[in-house]
């Protein structure tokens, strides 16, 4: 068979979900989606309790702010790891869609983000909607690419 | 009871964004993450939808299970800040840039002509 780039027929699957079925690609794997879901419910769950918990300074977004840079770190820092020791398929494979696609994926928005932007600009706010989307963006690059690199620096001083 | 269906709908969001995600990739082999920016776009038009229909009146349940819950889970932010380092990283500078400002001006638009859609904020 060809190698398609979302092919889930990688028979080293074989026994972490079942046996593997070469004609579905990944995303249509029913264990794999069911992995995806089990990983979104605490992380939608987990993300509702931090914006009660966390305070939001004058109507100011800081709960969802943190939220989405926290998680850009752990995806930043998941995804490198899991790269740095092997392939993606079996376990490790496992871990990306429950924890990554699923749990920081879940956890983190940005349906949520652009809303709160908009009511910011619509309340007359226009500078604290953009040191919101400021913040937010540019955080958030940063965040994964601290997430990555720490994953990195890691990964080489155990293999050192 | 409200929390446990927002749990479940948040886990039926991630699971949908996988699937979306995964459609659009096999569809379009694009150096630009296709499929996050239209989850993204798509996903805040219905909170604006939502987000509006909730300020005139809708039940504040529906916000926290489609909105907090489903959309919260389906749209997401750290695959959108990975996608744009990772470009950075293949050295497609422009690309990247063009990738965070263009879902975040897209979103803006989408989540606005929701709420306006249903009344304004």
């Amino acid at each position: 068979m060809a190698a398609k780039p979302n092919a889930a027929a990688d028979p080293r699957d074989a026994g972490t979900l079942g046996a593997p079925r070469p004609s579905l690609p990944l995303h249509l794997h029913p264990g794999y989606i069911a992995v995806v879901v089990l990983g979104g419910v605490p992380g939608a769950l987990a993300r509702y309790g931090l914006e009660l918990l966390l305070p939001a300074p004058a109507g100011w977004p800081l709960p969802t702010l943190v939220i989405n840079l926290a998680g850009a770190f752990i995806l930043g820092f998941l995804l490198e790891a899991l790269a740095r020791r092997g392939a993606d398929h079996g376990r490790r494979r496992i871990l990306r869609l429950l924890i990554g696609t699923g749990f920081v994926g879940a956890f983190t928005t940005y349906s949520t983000f652009a809303v709160e932007a908009d009511r910011l600009l619509a309340s007359g706010r226009p500078l604290a909607a953009l040191a919101y989307l400021a913040a937010t963006v540019i955080g958030g690059v940063l965040a994964s690419v601290l997430g990555i690199w720490v994953a990195s620096v890691r990964r080489s001083r155990r293999s050192a | 009871m409200t929390v446990l269906l927002l749990g479940i709908a948040g886990g039926l969001g991630a699971g949908t964004r996988f699937v979306v995600d995964g459609l659009v990739r096999s569809l379009f082999r694009t150096a630009l993450p296709f499929g996050t920016i239209l989850i993204n776009v798509t996903g805040s038009f219905l909170l604006g939808l939502v987000t509006g229909a909730t300020l005139h009146g809708a039940p504040t349940d529906l916000q926290a299970v489609a909105g907090t819950g489903f959309l919260g889970g389906y749209t997401t932010f750290s695959t959108a800040s990975v996608e744009t380092v990772r470009l950075v990283q293949a050295g497609r500078p422009g690309l990247a840039a063009l990738n965070a400002l263009g879902t975040l001006g897209l979103t803006l638009l989408a989540a606005a002509a929701g709420v306006i859609l249903v009344g304004g904020f």
